[in-house]
């Protein structure tokens, strides 16, 4: 039997040492009338025909590596390096459980202890944990902690409409049964008004926590560094939710007053996945790492005197501290932050730099020969990363059929998650985004395909 | 002298200049950033490919892992992960789809979405189901969260008190703060059900609800279950399952049927997902059909009824009096694909041999260690059970000396000191995928630990021995903290 692998005169001989005939005899303290349902599923397979049904539904999908991808919008198309899953595929790293047994895991912890050390110095920040689930999670843990911090006082978590609309979501979700908490984002009115300075009106002495995101949602980048100080006046902490890939070549939240910093991993080596798993980063100043929630690790000695690592400060966690716990989490993202911590390994400095640079400037030669087509518009006014909006002359989802067909998948639809952006296209562009099919891109929008399909 | 196990970090093994990997040069041209917008510094390690690889080959040497040696660690359900699985999902129609691209553009994956939803389903019972948790205690606060938006509906916000027994996992009192409930504990009696005479005293209209992990997390299955849920109910109260435990129960009993409301199902255990050195997994949460406007959304659904000449469309479809979303995205979709292809394999008769042999497993270990281990619950038990690691004649042996020693011996400890109501708990689940001979070996191993014990005690306070690295100093590094350089 599949991954069972008793014959069954072992398996009698077992059944006879625990002194009974049957298997059946196993299951008598769960009562008869509930005892051995009926379960209406298939007969199992073998791998060979396993296999081949998975391809067959797996060829139902149109892969991004098969077409010309300009969707982002909080996942992102990058180059993975082959080293990375050569790696994590090591049965040591991927079949191995929480890194409880130090003695026989340093493999992990050590891994951790370096993916800390990489995100609190791309953050800027002095610190970070092992990580959350995702980028959302991760934004609405901070905002946990913020209520920690003033217990309870503080009611008001004020949210940027340049957050990614899901977060924004999932913080409400997740801060909804707190006592008196409130979520607070201005409703989106232009893309104009998405700015520090409308921002920071709202920030009262009610507030717990300012969360930003940088870029922001709709490509934008603003120097926080004003604004952390009016957030800090207030008596606020400061969160920033960021783009990992954009820290490349950007200032740190660190060198402009974040006390928190959290963000989708996803793009450091992590595939699409139509969405998960991917890593909620979260970084913070060391004076509220008591407060963080989520494993740490920490460096130590052991008692042969090497260097070693552990799961420290454990006092804050679920398994120690139950209803006390900072937060419930338990697994966590372990081999997507391993994942991360080998492509800025590989990367280095020179390659984090090269591929920032390569969004960046390809990004902006999109944009400029975008708004050059006659009815669509950049609306971007402020300097801007990897992602730009575009008004469109006519609704985005007719745009991006037309696109579909010729092998592009266009920018990412803004009416389904914000209604008033009817026409409006959010476009992404990274390293993976040649020149070519960039032009190719501009020459379908602006009509030029003479094509031979609809 | 024992060789230094020691591997040098990233950033020490740096060196200027060097690069492990290179990108085309720019067939753009550069456009310009405003000054005051870039960082000073960027100080990332400079590593080659090579010595990128070794590093982490390195690395990985220092693990134990399920493809190594015998994992028995309880309540994780360590078992073997299938290769085939790893390979599926790394296909390009998997893990190459874009989130937010057009729903016709991703059938196959929603396909799988669907089946495996109707696959938990059916297994469970339950009605209803969502895939979007990323972990099992993710799933907790989904479900729970589910309950008390069921109770607000109904106008019960005053039901305010979540019960859960002392033995369950921390992740459930956790879970029921975070959703606004005050957590009540509820005692577990001497034959390690659920006291109903403790559970009676809170089924009050204050009630709503309980956490219950069955099988508990001493193994057994609850005598008391049935009359438990039915208590919370009559009372006005929900169930919650936390089925961490579900591979004891595929094909043996459904939850839904045993009276639970609404429970998550960890994949990365039952479904013999790998657990990535602490995660990702995945936390599907099942409920009965007066929950599932509450789940938590988008769900894949058939958007358009097959026709004739089509298949179904399937798309996403949220909940009507949703919790809301819960996740960047729809879920560990990557999981989820293992997952499918392991139910796919095991089918309807092999998911019960699951459950069968990882039940069979347990008790067999469990007979043969009690002549030497105090074994607090004596009864058959499910897929795990705990022993307590205290012997009058071995005063200063703990359940961690114990578990140390295992390590000698090359095998994985159990998980101590949990469940907390057995202070030295070494609880020990060895799943279907292993042999008797494994088995045997690991008994063979307990029995002289349990000599030791009382002849050579210093051979369990100074394990492990045989290992890459010693005891660890936990003090120092909580005290001189430094979890970054
Ligand atoms: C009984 C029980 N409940 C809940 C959990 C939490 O699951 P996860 O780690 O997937 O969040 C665990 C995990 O160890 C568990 O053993």
């Amino acid at each position: 039997m599949m991954f069972i692998p008793h014959s069954d005169a072992e398996r009698d001989e077992m059944l006879a040492s625990i002194g009974i005939k049957s298997m059946d005899d196993l299951f008598e303290a769960i009562p008869k009338k509930y005892r051995f349902p009926k379960i209406n599923l298939h007969e199992g397979m073998t791998e060979i025909e396993a296999s081949a049904q998975l391809k067959e539904i797996a060829e139902a999908d149109l892969s991004v590596e098969d077409v010309s991808c300009f969707m982002g919008a909080g996942a992102y198309h990058h180059y993975i390096p082959a080293a990375i899953d050569n790696l994590i595929s090591r049965g040591e790293f991927y079949t191995a459980y929480t890194p409880y047994q130090p003695e026989i895991s340093q493999g992990t912890l050590q891994g951790i202890f370096e993916y800390q050390s990489l995100i609190a110095r791309l953050t800027g920040m002095e610190a970070a944990n092992a990580s959350h689930y995702d980028g959302a999670t991760a934004c609405a843990e901070a905002g946990i902690l913020a209520y920690h911090q003033y217990r309870g006082k503080r009611k008001k978590i004020l949210v940027s409409p340049g957050l990614h609309p899901h977060y924004a979501a999932v913080m409400r979700t997740y801060l909804e049964n707190f006592e008196g908490v409130h979520v607070e984002i201005p409703e989106f009115k232009s893309l104009d008004s998405v700015t520090p300075q409308n921002l920071a009106d709202l920030i009262d002495e009610d507030t717990a926590m300012v969360m930003v995101q940088y870029p922001d949602f709709f490509g934008q980048l603003f120097d926080y560094s004003e604004f952390a100080e009016t957030v800090h006046s207030k008596g606020a902490l400061f969160c920033m939710s960021v783009n990992p890939i954009a820290l490349g070549l950007l200032k740190t939240p660190g060198a402009m007053g974040a006390d928190i910093v959290v963000g989708e991993g996803q793009p450091l080596g992590i595939p699409l996945s139509l969405g998960g798993p991917y890593l909620g980063l979260f970084a913070a100043k060391k004076d509220l790492i008591r407060k963080v929630s989520g494993r740490i690790v920490g460096e130590t000695v052991d008692n042969r005197g090497q260097k070693a690592y552990v799961l420290t400060l454990t006092a804050r966690e679920q398994h120690i501290r139950r209803e006390k716990a900072t937060s419930n989490i338990c697994s966590n993202q372990g081999l997507n932050a391993l994942t991360a911590a080998i492509y800025l390994s590989l990367l280095g400095k020179e390659g984090l730099q090269d591929v920032a640079r390569l969004c960046y400037d390809k990004a902006h030669y999109a944009a400029e020969i975008i708004n050059k087509i006659p009815g669509f518009q950049v609306i971007n006014s402020t300097p801007f990363f990897h992602e730009f909006v575009v008004a469109c002359p006519e609704p985005v989802s007719e745009i991006n059929e037309h696109l579909l067909h010729h092998g592009i998948l266009g920018g990412f639809d803004l009416s389904r998650m914000i209604p008033s952006l009817q026409n409006v296209m959010l476009i992404a562009v990274t390293e993976l985004n040649s020149k070519e099919s960039i032009d190719d891109l501009c020459r379908i929008l602006s009509g030029e395909d003479n094509d031979e399909e609809s | 002298m024992m060789k230094n196990r020691e591997e040098k970090t990233i950033f020490e093994i740096s060196s200027e200049g060097r690069k492990g990997f290179r990108f085309p040069k720019s067939d753009v041209q550069s456009a310009e950033i405003p000054d005051e917008l870039l960082r000073e510094n960027l100080p990332m390690p400079e590593l080659s490919e090579i010595d990128v690889v070794r590093h982490y080959t390195h690395l990985s040497s220092l693990n134990y892992s399920v493809d190594a040696g015998f994992y028995p660690l309880g309540s994780c359900t360590m078992k073997y992960n299938p290769k085939i699985c790893e390979k599926a999902a790394r296909f390009s129609g998997f893990s190459q789809l874009h989130p937010l691209q057009p729903v016709e553009t991703v059938q196959g994956a929603l396909l799988i979405l669907y089946e495996m939803q109707e696959m938990l389903q059916e297994i469970s019972g339950f009605r209803a189901c969502s895939l979007t948790p990323a972990a099992g205690a993710h799933g907790e606060f989904s479900g729970v969260k589910m309950i008390a938006a069921y109770h607000q509906q109904r106008k019960n916000s005053h039901r305010k008190t979540m019960l859960i027994p002392d033995s369950a996992h921390g992740t459930n009192p956790a879970s029921s703060v975070m959703c606004g409930f005050r957590v009540q504990p509820v005692n577990t009696n001497e034959r390690g059900n659920i006291d109903l005479s403790s559970l009676a005293a809170f089924c009050n209209d204050e009630l709503a609800g309980i956490m219950i992990t069955n099988p508990n997390t001493l193994g057994l299955f609850d005598e008391n279950l049935v009359e438990a849920i039915d208590m919370v109910h009559q009372a006005g109260g929900l169930v919650y399952g936390d089925g961490a435990n579900m591979n004891a129960l595929m094909g043996i009993a459904k939850p839904a049927e045993l009276g639970f409301d609404v429970m998550h199902f960890n994949l990365h255990k039952t479904f013999a997902t790998p657990h990535g050195g602490g995660g990702p997994g995945a936390g599907a949460v099942c409920c009965t059909e007066r929950l599932r406007d509450y789940l938590p959304g988008p769900i894949a659904g058939v958007i358009e009824p097959a026709s004739d000449e089509m298949p179904p469309l399937y798309g996403w479809k949220t909940p009507e009096r949703s919790i809301g979303q819960i996740g960047s995205f729809w879920g560990h979709f990557d999981v989820i694909v293992k997952a499918y292809i392991y139910c796919l394999m095991l089918g309807r008769d092999g998911l019960k041999r699951v459950a069968e042999f990882a039940t069979l497993n347990a008790n067999y270990l469990m007979h043969a260690l009690k002549a030497d281990y105090p074994l607090p619950y004596d009864r058959i038990c499910m897929h795990e059970f705990v022993l307590d690691v205290k012997w009058p004649d071995a005063p200063d042996i703990r359940a961690l000396d114990v578990a140390k020693r295992l390590m000698d011996y090359d095998f994985h400890p159990p998980t101590n000191y949990f469940p907390l109501i057995v202070h030295e708990a070494l609880m020990i689940e060895p799943t279907e995928t292993e042999s008797k001979q494994t088995l045997d070996q690991f008994i063979d191993a307990m029995r002289k630990i349990a000599k030791e014990a009382h002849e050579q005690p210093d051979l369990l306070h100074d394990a492990p021995v045989n290992t890459p690295f010693g005891r660890m100093d936990e003090v120092k590094a909580a005290k001189d903290l430094k979890i970054a350089e």
